[in-house]
């Protein structure tokens, strides 16, 4: 079996949720806090993702990547990086398709905290800032703990985006799921399964850990 | 210096369960005082603990604490609640559930400040053998402590109290409101609490405001509002808590914890919808009719 799809599935999927965990906190913290009027609009634009097909996320980064747009060909003169068909591509497509992921779990952590925690941080003399990382985070470990495994799941279970820009490049752009698809296309369904029962079994260890610690976490806090 | 410590003149709206109230706000307290405010349920009394403490902007008006301007509208000046120094202790205690007692108590710390007001505080409340427990490893009681101690530690010079002994029972109250008198001898900050217990606030308070729709109904001692009121029909005033009700011939009768002792009270039918087993209450008896009034169930 060749495990570079594998191996990039999941290289894929770390950093898309590492770079979204740095984006989604503020976000997160913004949506559930923040006094802004525009807050709806803000929550239409993360929550696209979850209802539209990807194929139409896919199809409007390939525009928007393509060097014959004006945004791709800047990031190509300015960064010198060509988005379609690339690595770098997927991160941003991943980042941009699973960011509800990320920052609906931790929104809902952080408003589901008591209110006066946070006020009474800041009657103690703390900034919003210590305040969110020293009061508000710890108290919402098991939401980033989710939103971060959620998130992580989805990019690996992504495939419309990734085809759509991404394409088939091994050790480029062929992920495990496009992997998959190839040899179903190609009848060769012992390698398909091969790639499949990998898939399986890692998410579901995954998940059956997050619930686990999570569950744990949750007996601790009930048996206050 | 004058002898005025908060002067507050405030207007804002509060969203109750019963649409927006508009809130008007005008007091002062004194020096050294102790402030209790009491009121319904949705009166306005938490919202304005907040507006002090600068957690709530009110809409309009001024609060200033010993000449310095905390918040005013003309200028769009809001002094920041991390600047204000008051203390403040939560009706739900707030305590920070991942740390420890004594960390909840150095959280409030400040780079330059001295560690040992911690272990003085922890000493004087007693918790010094609970130092390194969470808090839902705590007593109710004992979480209270933790709160006020945490609230003490940057030596404030208003200390802002949310309905704070309203969960103890009254061994425990007794216990934490002379605390609270010993540690405002020697730390010497002027109090504001929100009660709705009438003991505690004979007990506390030097000023009573009582709210009710946002705004101020009446403002005295606590003799001037409570007894003076009442004296002039000779009138009797019962403090208790409900222990249990059962009804008989057309009568409720009341066990009750007065004064620690239990008594029996008979009254009108009509009381059962109050008063509820757990509840504290307050008895009016007009000694020149025989109408029994509930003043404040809380």
């Amino acid at each position: 079996m060749d495990w570079q799809p594998l191996w990039l599935t999941f290289r894929l999927a770390t950093i898309t949720s590492l770079i979204l965990l740095v984006l989604a906190l503020p976000l997160a913290y913004w949506l559930a806090f923040g006094k802004f009027r525009a807050r709806g609009i803000v929550e239409a634009v993360i929550g696209m993702p979850l209802v539209l097909p990807p194929s139409v996320i896919g199809f409007y980064l390939l525009l928007a990547f393509s060097p014959s747009y004006s945004f791709g060909a800047f990031i190509e003169k300015v960064f010198g990086l060509r988005l379609v068909f690339s690595f770098p591509g997927l991160v941003i497509a991943s980042v941009l398709y699973s960011l509800p992921f990320m920052v609906y779990p931790i929104r809902a952590g952080l408003q589901s905290l008591p209110a006066s925690l946070r006020e009474a941080s800041y009657t103690l003399g703390k900034s919003e800032r210590e305040t969110f990382f020293r009061i508000l985070l710890p108290n919402c470990k098991p939401a980033v703990l989710t939103a971060f495994v959620l998130t992580f799941a989805h990019t690996v279970g992504e495939f419309g985006v990734v085809l759509m820009i991404g394409g088939n490049i091994p050790g480029v752009t062929k992920v495990a799921s496009v992997a998959i698809y190839n040899e179903v296309e190609a009848l060769n369904y012992a390698a398909a399964n091969q790639y499949a029962l990998v898939l399986f079994a890692i998410t579901f260890v995954i998940l059956l850990i997050v619930y686990s610690i999570n569950n744990n976490l949750l007996r601790v806090r009930q048996s206050s | 210096m004058s002898d005025n410590l908060l002067d507050i003149n405030i207007r804002h709206s509060l969203h109750t369960a019963h649409g927006t109230l508009p809130m008007e706000v005008v007091f002062t307290l004194k020096q050294g005082n102790i402030l209790a405010v009491t009121g319904p349920s949705g009166a306005g009394k938490t919202t304005l603990l907040k507006q002090i403490a600068g957690l709530i902007n009110p809409q309009s008006g001024k609060i200033t604490f010993d000449g310095q301007v905390w918040f005013d509208d003309t200028t769009k000046k809001s002094f920041p609640p991390q600047l204000r120094n008051t203390g403040f202790v939560f009706q739900d205690y707030a305590l920070f559930p991942h740390f420890t007692v004594e960390e909840n108590l150095s959280f409030a710390l400040q780079k330059e400040d001295d560690k040992s007001i911690v272990t003085e505080l922890l000493e004087a409340t007693g918790l010094t053998q609970l130092a390194g427990r969470k808090p839902f490893q705590l007593s109710g009681g004992q979480q209270q402590r933790v709160a006020l101690a945490r609230a003490l530690v940057r030596k404030p010079r208003l200390l802002l109290l949310d309905e704070p002994f309203a969960a103890l029972d009254y061994a425990m109250r007794y216990s934490l409101q002379a605390l609270l008198l010993k540690f405002r001898q020697q730390f010497r900050f002027s109090i504001i609490i929100v009660t709705h217990d009438i003991g505690e606030l004979f007990r506390l308070a030097d000023q009573v405001i009582v709210m009710d729709h946002g705004k101020i109904e009446k403002a005295g001692t606590p003799a001037e509002l409570f007894i003076q009121e009442n004296t002039s029909t000779q009138d009797f005033i019962i403090h208790g808590e409900v222990l249990a009700c059962t009804k008989q011939n057309n009568q409720l009768h009341v066990s009750a914890l007065i004064e620690n002792k239990i008594r029996m009270l008979t009254l009108p039918l009509h009381f059962e919808t109050e008063l509820i087993p757990g509840n504290n209450f307050t008895l009016h008896y007009p000694l020149d009719s025989a109408q029994i009034r509930l003043i404040t169930p809380s």
